[in-house]
């Protein structure tokens, strides 16, 4: 497919038709190699076989491929290069591309951070420990929060060691039993409703009123004695903030719940507000997102859990602690809710995320706050000058923050192009695909691109010109867009094998038992 | 530091200060100030905030992260007997390599087609580890094998629409506070109860008799076992764990340590309902508690895949004739697809370890996993016997485990807080003190031999033992 006189560059993305690794195997070949016991080993305690009580020995050797080091190299090489990831431009909102230094990778590499075992005597990590505990000061100084927690794995888990230590908040009151609700909005992160739901707890769920939140009226309705807790963001996916936050706060407090910020969309507030200054008793920080730490297409991931020090009895453990410069792992207490994960936490992560923040200093942090708001209105401006596209709530006026969502509503029903369609025709351009939007959408055909601080005017630019190329293929000749992706690895699925459980394969081997080994 | 303030940051293309007046020209602005209009004043941060200055060069930064790390003492400068939940495994450094590319590193998602290898890295992952345990239905990774196992059994809770869980009472107290919490308290009205099952003192293994009585009301939802156990013991009953567990309509969760599966049986093989484990041991590091990972697997069929809460991914065919792909399927039922009617939750996970471990795996082979299991027993088996030789060390059990085994210290009089201290000063990290969680095994240590230690190291940890018990 040319790329029209746009000044578009050319992009195919490398196919190597790459086999499966299971089957580029050929018996005998060898990846790795592990020495034999030594002479000594072997002479006190016999062979392996006699070791392992015969009930419980393998008796068919796993079919995993049999293949040689560099062919395994080559074979994962080429699977990287069949993945997009980001080499182009991708503005996937919600999830705050950036830059991930590639010296904090190098560090974290290092034995003395990867060749830690978390249950070494604190006096061995003390450099580890004194990490942890200065980012958690650091994030106090952008909370005003008392203590942060990094236990939690994801933003997910962080919204669910929240509602843990909601229930062990009103455990501790012994409310536990009536205090069954937990309100979160329509707009929050799925996250919020599915951990309440997962920890115990019923969901009200908020709808948006006229001014693109949920009004203050819908919140008293929600509010009772039964009110566990609040799990909100601000701003939300549409770049609209709620101005009466500090209002629902009070509310809910004056029920007995507890208020929780989800710091999801941190970049478009970063430094100019704090979840502890509006009330809130606690907040969530995604270190692979708003902190610079990689994504990892999907984790490991942190999300960093702060508090009021009125909740900290109440928290995971343990807690890194310092006390005259010696830091210690510090039990919460007989009300603690005990452990959401293994361990302290994904502290790589951790540390890369304290790098990242002190690379930024706090004036770059203001910078990357203020770069990312000019950015997503510059680029609004732009966008709506586009054929097809929309605004959310296009009667609300005023500036966005960090975020916007539009629509190709207009798009579709003009053309018949959908905003997969579109998605995929993205990536024929070398462009990670898009955001739509989380569940539910409210929007039809959303996409909620986020810039940030990463991208640079060009990117920003090219990006648009993309999308203006493909409003232009949609209303002059839409096939181009319905077929897409044309210059990807591969064309786009097939959908109707998925939801079959004659025919989805999860593995190799449950495949093989469906279709034979060489069904294409 | 005025000076400095004005250059643009590295790591934004946009902190040119003539880039950022285009910005507000274009939108006819005279200040960033004026867009932030949706936050009331009183919401603002107006004091000053203490922040120490910025490390914006490498150099800089870098050098004060190495100061930080150096008062670090590893695993790799000490000798390290540490185990019990994430293992000191070698990492082959292809599995670094592949992990560090970028297109795998930085990303969050794309398109079954623009993400096309990953897609297929994930699949051979779940494809390689179902054939270690002998599952052809593997979920997307979970955080962590506590995870796994406080997924597996809610899932089995919903199959059976019962709400008591059978667990072993030796367990990793890590694991245990994981599973506690996705059990919920008994005032949430889907607490599931947690009832422990006794584990035979003589031989550390799963006492049958107190497990099978109680089954015997027939309101069991799950029985969770492991193999090797806490302690290291292979679980030789697992057969009969699983047909206790069908007999009483109860699911069986078998849970793993997938490094010992090229030489012990795999659980799939065996009957178990569901299957969880680490993923750290594959080709991961610790980091300290970073590196683990969780999995859950189980048989391919409609009840069990409509229970998983993880993401799941499927071959699938392209629009393209003879093409392939792989996609994620079952959306609808994740949080992500239905919020508080999904099947708990999942978010970010642990999936870039999964290309280690797809790599790991492949690097491995079949004939990898048998000779780094047979080496690692008999090298465990050493360790227990070089201990068991010095004067008031006993190994209560001294036979049939994997790579991790119990070290009693009662006659020697020592505690193991004593003990650990003195092998600190000596550049040696003992194993984990069991003496606070489980007291009926007294003054014991859980010690963890894998490929890593060789017989130089073993003897070293003996002779350093006989020294540190005799003062």
């Amino acid at each position: 497919m040319t790329s029209s006189t746009r000044g578009l560059r050319r992009y195919q993305a490398p196919i190597w038709d790459e086999p499966l690794i299971m089957e580029i195997s050929r018996a005998g070949r060898r990846g790795q190699h592990f020495p034999a016991a030594e002479p000594a080993v072997r002479k006190a305690v016999g062979d392996a076989a006699s070791l392992i009580p015969a009930a419980a020995r393998r008796r068919a050797r796993p079919e995993l491929p049999e293949v040689s080091e560099p062919d395994v190299l080559r074979h994962y090489l080429h699977l990287s290069q069949e993945t997009l990831g980001m080499i182009g431009i991708s503005l996937f909102g919600t999830c705050t591309m950036k830059y991930n230094p590639r010296v904090n990778e190098l560090l974290a590499a290092r034995h003395e951070l990867a060749q830690l075992h978390p249950q070494q005597d604190p006096s061995t990590m003390q450099g580890m420990l004194e990490i942890v505990h200065n980012f958690d000061l650091l994030l106090r100084k952008l909370s005003g929060m008392d203590q942060f927690l990094f236990q939690a794995a994801g933003g997910a888990d962080a919204a669910y060691t929240h509602a843990c230590v909601t229930r062990a908040y009103h455990r501790a009151r012994g409310e536990l039993d009536r205090r069954t609700q937990i309100i979160t909005s329509i707009q929050a992160h799925p996250c919020n409703p599915a951990t309440a739901d997962a920890a115990g707890f019923e969901v009200i769920t908020l709808n948006l009123g006229e001014k693109g939140y949920p009004s203050l009226d819908a919140l008293k309705a929600a509010v009772s004695d039964r009110t566990a807790a609040l799990m909100i963001n601000n701003p939300d996916d549409m770049g609209i903030y709620n101005p009466e936050i500090a209002e629902w706060v009070r509310i809910v407090h004056e029920a007995g719940g507890l208020c929780f910020y989800d710091h999801a969309n941190f970049n478009g507030v970063m430094t100019k507000i704090r979840a502890r200054d509006l009330g809130f008793d606690a907040c969530m920080f995604m270190l692979h997102k708003t902190f610079g730490v990689p994504k990892g297409g999907g984790g490991p991931a942190v999300g960093a859990y702060g508090c009021s020090e009125a909740l900290k009895p109440f928290l995971p453990g343990p807690l890194v602690t310092e006390d005259h410069g010696v830091y210690s792992l510090t039990d919460p207490g007989p009300d603690s809710a005990g452990k959401v994960r293994e361990y302290l936490g994904n502290l790589q992560q951790v540390a890369k995320a304290y790098a990242w923040t002190r690379a930024m200093g706090f004036d770059g942090l203001a910078e990357a706050c203020d770069i990312s708001v000019l950015i997503n209105n510059y680029m609004e401006k732009e966008l709506l000058n586009i054929r097809g596209v929309t605004r959310s709530h296009p009667d609300i006026p005023g500036w966005r923050m960090e975020m916007t969502r539009y629509s190709l509503e207009q798009l579709y029903e003009d053309t018949g192009v959908t905003v997969f369609d579109v998605v995929n025709r993205f990536t024929d351009f070398g462009i990670d695909a898009l955001w739509l939007a989380h569940e539910p959408w409210i929007l039809p055909h959303p996409f909620t691109p986020e810039v940030g601080e990463m991208w640079s005017i060009e990117d920003v630019d090219y990006w648009m010109a993309v999308l203006k190329q493909i409003s232009d293929e949609a209303y002059s000749n839409p096939e181009i867009v319905q077929k897409a992706p044309h210059n990807a690895t591969v064309a786009a699925i097939k959908p109707e094998t998925l939801e079959d459980p004659e025919k989805w394969a999860m593995t190799w081997r449950a495949y093989k038992r469906k279709f034979g080994a060489h069904a294409a | 530091m005025a000076e400095t303030a004005r250059r643009a940051h590295p790591f934004m293309p946009n902190s040119v200060p003539e880039i950022k007046q285009q910005l507000l020209d274009a939108l006819g602005v005279d200040s960033v100030e004026a867009l932030f209009e949706q936050i009331p004043d009183a919401h603002r941060l107006k004091d000053t905030v203490d922040f120490p200055p910025a490390l914006s060069s490498e150099v800089e930064l870098r050098r004060h992260m190495l100061d930080l790390l150096s008062r670090n003492r590893s695993c790799e400068d000490n000798l390290s007997f540490l185990g019990g939940g994430i293992w000191q495994h070698h990492v082959p450094a292809v599995c670094t390599e592949i992990m560090g590319r970028s297109e795998f590193l930085t990303p969050v998602w794309g398109t079954p087609s623009s993400d096309h290898g990953r897609n297929q890295a994930w699949f051979e992952f779940c494809s390689q580890l179902g054939e270690l345990v002998g599952a052809e239905m593997i979920g997307m990774p979970v955080y962590s094998w506590g995870c796994a196992v406080g997924h597996a059994i809610r899932m089995a809770a919903r199959i059976t629409g019962r709400s008591k869980v059978l667990l072993p009472r030796v367990l990793d107290p890590e694991r245990r506070a994981v599973i506690d919490s996705y059990c919920e308290p008994p005032e949430m009205p889907s607490h599931i109860e947690i009832v422990e099952f006794a584990i035979d003192p003589k031989t550390g293994l799963v006492d049958l008799t107190d497990l099978e009585a109680r089954l015997g009301a027939g309101d069991v939802a799950a029985v969770y076992f492991e193999t090797p156990s806490w302690l290291g013991m292979i679980e030789t009953g697992a057969e009969q764990i699983v047909e206790l567990a069908r007999k009483a309509g109860a699911q069986s969760i078998a849970g793993v340590d997938p490094i010992s599966l090229g030489v012990l049986a795999a659980p799939g093989d065996y009957g178990a309902d569901l299957i969880v484990g680490s993923t750290q041991p594959l080709g991961i590091p610790m980091s300290c508690g970073g590196g683990v990972g969780g999995f859950i697997a189980s048989r391919d069929e409609p009840r069990y895949a409509y229970e998983y809460p993880t993401l799941m991914l499927s071959i699938a065919h392209t629009q393209r004739e003879g093409e392939r792909g792989f996609s994620m399927t079952l959306m609808h039922q994740s949080s992500y697809g239905s919020r508080e009617e999904g099947k708990d939750w999942t978010g970010n996970s642990t999936y870039l370890h999964a290309i280690a471990g797809a790599v790991y795996m492949s690097l491995l082979g079949p004939e990898g996993f048998q000779e780094l299991g047979e080496l690692i027993v008999q090298r465990a088996h050493y360790a227990a016997r070089l201990l068991g030789d010095i004067n008031g060390v006993r190994i209560p059990y001294p036979t049939g485990f994997f790579k991790e085994f119990v070290v009693n210290f009662d006659d020697t009089g020592k505690s193991v807080a004593e003990i650990n201290a003195a092998l600190l000063e000596r550049g040696i990290f003992g194993g984990i003190d069991l003496s606070g969680h489980f007291p009926e095994l007294g003054a014991s240590a859980l010690y963890c031999v894998t490929e890593v230690h060789n017989e130089a190291d073993l003897r070293r940890l003996a002779d350093t033992l006989k020294e540190v018990c005799k003062q």
